[in-house]
């Protein structure tokens, strides 16, 4: 039997490490959606009616699977976190109430018109349900993230006692809800999701590409993937240079917000002026992972790259080391390394980028087998990047539950016994691993099933070298 | 500088904040129990057809709705925990593993449709199909459950009532869900429903009656409470609109039986409502004025509701009027 703290912790790890991955899909995929159904209205070309309807069964599936995994969190801070949720529910509540009421039910009703309903209503109202629902998921992000933001900077409240609790009152709204730290998280996620689905289509589109162009199969509408392939890689080339450019900003407002948080990001223990920041850590003993000291670490480093970061510009600036901190520090190891592999991914997929726009631009975009495989590679590392900046976030603020206020092991639910929680975080365990083989199974069905058969009913003429009509050899 | 000082001086309009906040948490379970209801029904009436043509339809009838009808559930959460933070942390981790349960079966009904259509075999439809009937029947009963012992304030999760009220839940949602059917199909099939509704309505008023028995035999804190007024005239309610609902569905009324199946929906909740009142979670001590949220966020959330329940309405006119009349399983993507 797991204690019912460490359960209860382990299983919102793995409620939400799981949860984020369709969200994520569905945030990313709204932009792409919204622009194929208006080239598809706007043109009738077959590629775009192609675009839009394959990839709408795909956010159908990630919508879907979204939506049962997303309604557990929903109950999960009552059922696990209730002292949490007393304390808090005064200025958490009403976000996530928000959420229900303007973004998912905005998303959840005309997801159905957008996927069951081309043949039932106009063109106008079909465009109306494409962005209605674009917008839904994004407004959901928009509401999560100010819950979430007020627990990493706390503002605008006051501790008073309630029912003989001590319980989080709201004084300013504008203060706790317009928090500096949700315009970072905004950005950072949104654009996170976007990048995360342009390697999804650019991994699947050099796949068909790469079996099509250097092994020579004769692969049925190819001029899909290619096409899917050139979109995914736009929104790459577009979205990799800015995550990496405001994660820097945001990683500054972390240094002056949650100092603990950042010392644990660079695992920096003594304060200290003039501190490097490693580009590359190399652990050279089982020590350096599972306790990784800054100073300690093999590395390459930037002599006074990290207070540059940090301040802004002043390679003297001081960081504050964990030291400084009293009572428990965060897990060291888990938020260092977490860091530093999704702040590498963020330049990997950058590089990819390029590389893929250089290629492009010397039309060699369908050769490049080595590119098409460092795409197939990098498919899924979108997603695993976000997951690894939300553990950041997550596991950096620990020992709290709210930064400053609560600590998380005072936020589980009294009453919880350990067979509970140990019988419920086992069940999670079995039941999420099959959602997910599941989900992944149906998403490869989908894929190896291909566009749908189109015929184009294209009401304006277009030059015949346009990618639609490169196509297929079959 | 506090931004919403104005805001925190009293409830807004000197309205009754929390007893409206009380009414409309029950109005969007309520919601909830009549849309997803019906979702439910269809999914037990699945186990009785054999037919893949009459599978399909069914399938196919709650396919664009059925998302946005959980969706309430969702609000319902959220709401809670936004008006009566207390109530949302008390109640959920008091009904710890039922709880879970019911999150399990909604995982489990909303994924076995999906999962169905993706392939052709008849193992996998088999037993996607069987997942969709067993989750969609244990939902609504492990909601009567928690609702039961929520109301008779039971700490073991397993109760005799709570098991009456379950299977009342179920057979609720069977009556909801063959007046939905019955406006999305036709021919044969929709004259077969027929004596579906009629055991189902049977079935639920027996449960009823023998719920309404328990609470008055054997629980003597809310005697008072149910030979009230109000809860006396919704009892007689439900009977009217069972009458409805039968004559109607006689007479092929659809729109009507449809109707009366909602009715009797915001019936058993106003009955649940009207018992409960002026407590909310009465295991906790926790009353509607005690466990209300100070009056600032209140406040606020009252005008977020006010804005974006129009809206939502409005979404929900659009969805179901897109999709009047019956349906086509050949309709997808």
């Amino acid at each position: 039997m797991v204690d019912p703290v460490f359960a209860s912790r382990l299983q919102f790890a793995l409620t939400t490490i799981v949860h984020i991955i369709f969200p994520v899909m569905s945030m990313g995929l709204a932009p792409f959606l919204i622009y194929f159904t208006w080239k598809d209205i706007r043109t009738g070309e077959a590629i775009y009616e192609q675009l839009r309807r394959f990839w709408t069964k795909i956010f159908a599936i990630s919508f879907v699977v979204g939506t049962v995994t997303g309604i557990v969190l929903e109950f999960e801070f009552g059922t696990n976190f209730a002292a949490f949720s007393t304390t808090a529910g005064e200025l958490f509540g009403g976000p996530l109430a928000l959420e229900g009421m303007m973004a998912f039910m905005l998303e959840a009703t005309f997801l159905g018109i957008f996927v069951f309903g081309r043949e039932r209503v106009g063109n106008v109202l079909y465009m109306v349900s494409a962005v209605a629902v674009g917008v839904g998921t994004w407004l959901s992000a928009v509401w999560i993230l100010i819950a979430n933001s007020w627990m990493q900077t706390p503002r605008g409240y006051e501790l008073i006692s309630k029912n003989g609790q001590e319980v989080v009152t709201l004084v300013d709204p504008i203060a706790a809800y317009a928090n500096p730290r949700f315009f970072w998280m905004f950005v950072h996620m949104q654009n996170a999701a976007v990048e995360s689905v342009a390697l999804v289509m650019t991994g699947l589109g050099a796949y068909y590409v790469f079996r099509h162009h250097v092994w020579g199969y004769s692969i049925r509408q190819i001029g899909f993937w290619e096409m899917t392939l050139k979109f995914g890689l736009i929104a790459l080339v577009i979205t990799a240079p800015l995550q990496v450019i405001h994660g820097d900003l945001y990683a500054r407002h972390v240094f002056e917000t949650q100092p603990q948080k950042f010392a644990a990001m660079e695992a920096i223990w003594e304060t200290d002026s003039y501190v490097p920041e490693y580009i590359i850590a190399f652990p050279t003993s089982i020590e350096d992972i599972l306790d990784p000291r800054a100073k300690d670490i093999f590395g390459i480093g930037i002599p006074g790259g990290a207070s540059w970061l940090a301040s802004g510009g002043d390679p003297q600036a001081t960081i504050q080391g964990l030291e400084e901190f009293e009572g428990p520090q965060p897990p060291v190891a888990i938020v260092f390394w977490a860091f530093r592999i999704m702040v590498a991914l963020g330049f990997w997929f950058i590089l990819l980028a390029f590389w893929g726009a250089y290629r492009w631009w010397r039309g060699e975009l369908l050769e490049d087998d080595l590119l098409h495989k460092a795409l197939m590679a990098s498919t899924p590392l979108g997603i695993l990047a976000v997951e690894l900046g939300w553990i950041v976030t997550e596991v950096g603020r620990q020992p709290w539950v709210i930064q400053g206020v609560m600590k998380t092991s005072a936020g589980v639910s009294p009453g919880l016994t350990s067979a509970e929680a140990t019988t419920t975080l086992v069940g999670f365990a079995v039941v999420y691993l099959g959602l997910l083989a599941l989900y992944l199974y149906v998403i490869a069905r989908i894929v190896r099933a291909g566009p749908p058969e189109v015929a184009d009913s294209g009401t304006t003429d277009h030059p015949s070298d346009s990618p639609a009509e490169v196509s297929v050899d079959d | 500088m506090t931004s919403g000082s104005w805001l925190a001086d009293g409830p807004l309009f000197g309205l009754p904040l929390a007893d409206i906040w009380f009414g409309l948490l029950f109005f969007i379970f309520a919601m909830f129990l009549f849309l997803d209801g019906f979702d439910f029904g269809v999914g037990a009436l699945f186990a009785t057809r054999a037919d893949e043509h009459e599978r399909e339809q069914f399938l196919a009838s709650i396919g664009p709705f059925w998302d946005g009808n959980e969706v309430w559930l969702v609000v319902f959460g959220g709401a809670l925990f936004a008006a009566f933070p207390a109530v949302y942390a008390n109640l959920f981790s008091r009904h710890y593993l039922l709880m879970f349960a019911i999150l399990g079966a909604l995982i489990v009904r909303g994924l076995a449709p999906e999962m169905y259509e993706q392939r052709d075999d008849d193992r996998w439809k088999r037993w996607w199909g069987r997942a969709f009937v067993v989750g969609s029947i244990t939902a609504p009963f492990f909601l009567g459950m928690f609702t039961a012992n929520w109301l008779l304030g039971a700490t073991t999760i397993v109760t005799l009532p709570g098991i009456i009220v379950g299977l009342a839940v179920v057979a609720l949602t069977v009556v909801d869900g063959v007046a939905f059917l019955r406006l999305k199909t036709r021919g044969e099939l929709r004259e077969d429903l027929r004596a579906d509704g009629y055991r189902a309505l049977g079935a639920y008023l027996v449960l009823v009656v023998l719920t309404l028995g328990y609470v008055y035999a054997v629980v003597p804190d809310l005697k008072s409470a149910l030979v009230s007024p109000l809860v006396l005239t919704l009892v007689v309610l439900t009977l009217v609109l069972a009458g409805v609902y039968a004559v109607a569905t006689k007479r092929d009324r659809y729109y009507v039986a449809f109707g009366a199946a909602a009715g009797l929906v915001f019936a058993l909740v106003s009955i649940v409502a009207a018992l409960i009142y002026p407590t909310i979670d009465p295991v906790a001590g926790l009353t509607v004025d005690s466990a209300i949220v100070s009056t600032l966020p209140l406040n606020l959330m009252s005008i977020g509701a006010a804005l974006l329940l129009p809206l939502i309405f409005l979404y929900f006119g659009v969805l179901y009027s897109a999709f009047s009349g019956p349906i086509d399983v050949e309709e997808s993507y």
